[in-house]
């Protein structure tokens, strides 16, 4: 019964954090580089201008949800089951992503890492 | 790549791991949250191991943006997959959590998909149009 609860609590983690990821990056490409802003303006209009982007609230809003559900699983599933198995996993999830909604040019080599990462997570998943 | 840039993303990976470590401590206390008790998921925000965690937390949360501002999602993500390695070290060397071969061998797949992506180019080239629609957002702000 806890391993099916911290499956489900995994699930909810990749579903919720993909969307989160996807949002806060678009939200971050629209700022630019904030090493770059903060030395010409400093660092509250680096504030200023995340805050003013309206997906970064929405992303904000998804991580929270992947968040709690972090805690959720943790309370029934082992730390080093939990947490590479969910991050691993949106991070294949978030490469379909990043190419479909983001339209980052995923290559093989992004590919072949999103296959040993995912392998990966099957194997720790055991 | 500068040598601040390979600093942010070390920082991904040591402030995640650290947090999440002291989450899964606070946690471990507390005990099982139920799906009939899911306000003792509220409250465990207040416990300190959850808080110190939680600050961690958002120390990893200030690179992290700070990467996605200049690297693609696809290359910032991969690039700090590291810290799930390092996670599992801490669960095995500190929580005392059983670590079993093949646990093992997903761990040196995981590493080396990391190295696949960091050797690769960090931001590409599709994301010139993007750049060109933030120029009057920044001309907006500089005038």
């Amino acid at each position: 019964m806890s391993e099916l609860y911290a499956w489900a609590a995994i699930a909810l983690i990749i579903l919720a954090s993909t969307t989160g990821d996807v949002l806060l990056s678009y939200s971050m490409k629209r700022v630019g580089d904030v090493g770059e802003l903060w030395k010409r303006r400093g660092i509250l209009a680096v504030v200023g201008r995340v805050l003013r982007t309206p997906t970064f609230a929405l992303g904000l809003m998804a991580m929270g949800v992947a968040f709690y559900s972090l805690l959720f699983g943790l309370s029934w599933g082992n730390l080093s089951l939990v947490v590479p198995a969910s991050a691993s996993l949106t991070f294949a999830a978030n490469a379909v992503a990043a190419r479909i909604f983001l339209h980052e040019r995923v290559g093989r080599r992004r590919w072949i890492a999103a296959l040993l990462v995912a392998g990966g997570v099957v194997l720790m998943a055991i | 790549m500068t040598f601040r840039k390979y600093l942010v993303l070390a920082g991904i990976t040591v402030f995640s791991t650290a947090g999440d470590s002291l989450l899964a401590r606070g946690m471990k206390e507390l005990g099982n949250v139920s799906l009939h008790n899911l306000s003792g998921l509220l409250l465990a925000v207040a416990h300190p191991w959850v808080t110190a965690g939680i600050l961690l937390l958002l120390a990893f949360f200030a690179c992290y943006m700070s990467a996605l501002s200049w690297a693609d999602l696809t290359y910032v993500l991969p690039a700090t997959s590291l810290a799930y390695v390092l996670v599992a070290l801490v669960g095995h060397f500190r929580l005392h959590e059983v670590i079993s071969p093949t646990r093992w061998l997903g761990i040196a797949l995981i590493a080396a998909g990391v190295g696949f992506v960091a050797a690769g180019p960090s931001l590409t080239p599709s994301q010139q149009p993007r750049d060109a629609d933030r120029n009057p957002v920044s001309q907006e702000v500089e005038s």
